[in-house]
Parts: structure tokens; C-alpha cells; sequence
């Protein structure tokens, strides 16, 4: 139960083509992420929205293969 | 399933601040609800949290519910507010406080 952090840029550059994304693997075991997303997708939407719509490129592995990401979004 | 997300619908609307985590505040069985429930204990507020490790119906529910991915959740008034990354930015900010102070 984990993911790349390649294949984890990869989910997030696809949601956010126009995304800044910086991901730090916090414990060096492919399952706890930090991930900083700068995108203009964000214009106009709460916080709850920015990260639903993180969760929602990630394809359902939130939760899943994916333990953990301490998520923080901004717009652009 | 209908009916986890009625039960679900009718505790949210039940109670002013609701936290749905993994264990107790007293005994949290993780490091992101014990996070929340930490600053809610800070604030000084009374809160009801449900261990969503006692049921699985409303572990798998809840998530549909707010179509959320993760515990923790926190309600207040009725209102989804975030997990622990949007619960912590927003006490950092004191727009946690702000909610807390006119809703309770």
C-alpha cells in the first residue's frame, strides 16, 4: 500500500496541467506525503473544494494506496 | 448503505461540534486526529467526537457522506470544515476561532 512520489507528481500534473507541485515524501516510505499545489484551478473555490478536487485527480488512492498527504493548496 | 448515510445525516445535525476520528481525544489511533483534537482542546470547546474504528459502517460512510477520502472530519453546525490540514491552516489563521466563537 503505497505510491511513487513520481507516480503521485504524475496523478497531480495531470489533474493541475498548469500546477505547481512540490511533494516531500515525509518518512521516506513511499506512504507519507506533503504536497504544496499552486494552480489557477483554484480561483473561487474554498479549501474544501481545492482539496477535493487534489483527492479527485488522485483517482480514489487517497485513502487507499495512499496513507497520508498533508495537503496544502493555493491559487494561482 | 441508505440508511448509514441517514444515521450519518441525523448525528451531524445533532451536534454544534462533531469530530469524527480514528480513536478517542483521550486516546487518538492517529497522529492526524490526534492533531484536531488537540486544538479543539485547546480552544477550550466542547466537542462530541465518534470512533469510527467501533464502526465500520460509519468509517466507509462518513467519507461518502462528505465525499471526503479521510479521517479526520470535522462538523460544526451541520457544516462539513475540513480535515486536519484545513482545520490546522485555518486555527493558525484564527478563522477556526471566528466560527467557534459566533456558532457556539
Amino acid at each position: 500500500m503505497a505510491i511513487s512520489r513520481e507516480e503521485l507528481f504524475r496523478l497531480l500534473k495531470s489533474g493541475f496541467p498548469d500546477g505547481e507541485i512540490k511533494i516531500d515524501d515525509l518518512a521516506g516510505d513511499n506512504n507519507h506525503y506533503a504536497a504544496n499545489i499552486k494552480s489557477s484551478k483554484f480561483k473561487g473555490k474554498t479549501k474544501v473544494q481545492q482539496h477535493q478536487m487534489v483527492y479527485a485527480a488522485l483517482k480514489g488512492k487517497m485513502g487507499n494506496e495512499l496513507h497520508a498527504l498533508a495537503l496544502t493548496t493555493e491559487e494561482k | 448503505m441508505e440508511n448509514a448515510q441517514k444515521k450519518i445525516d441525523e448525528l451531524v445535525k445533532s451536534k454544534d461540534v462533531l469530530l469524527f476520528m480514528k480513536g478517542s481525544p483521550e486516546q487518538p489511533q492517529c497522529g492526524f486526529s490526534m492533531t484536531v483534537s488537540k486544538i479543539l482542546k485547546d480552544l477550550k470547546i466542547k466537542f462530541y467526537s465518534i470512533n469510527v474504528l467501533e464502526d465500520e459502517e460509519i468509517r466507509v460512510g462518513i467519507k461518502q457522506y462528505s465525499n471526503w477520502p479521510t479521517i479526520p472530519q470535522l462538523y460544526i453546525k451541520g457544516n462539513f470544515i475540513g480535515g486536519c490540514d484545513i482545520v490546522k491552516e485555518m486555527y493558525q489563521k484564527g478563522e477556526l476561532q471566528k466560527i467557534l466563537k459566533i456558532t457556539t
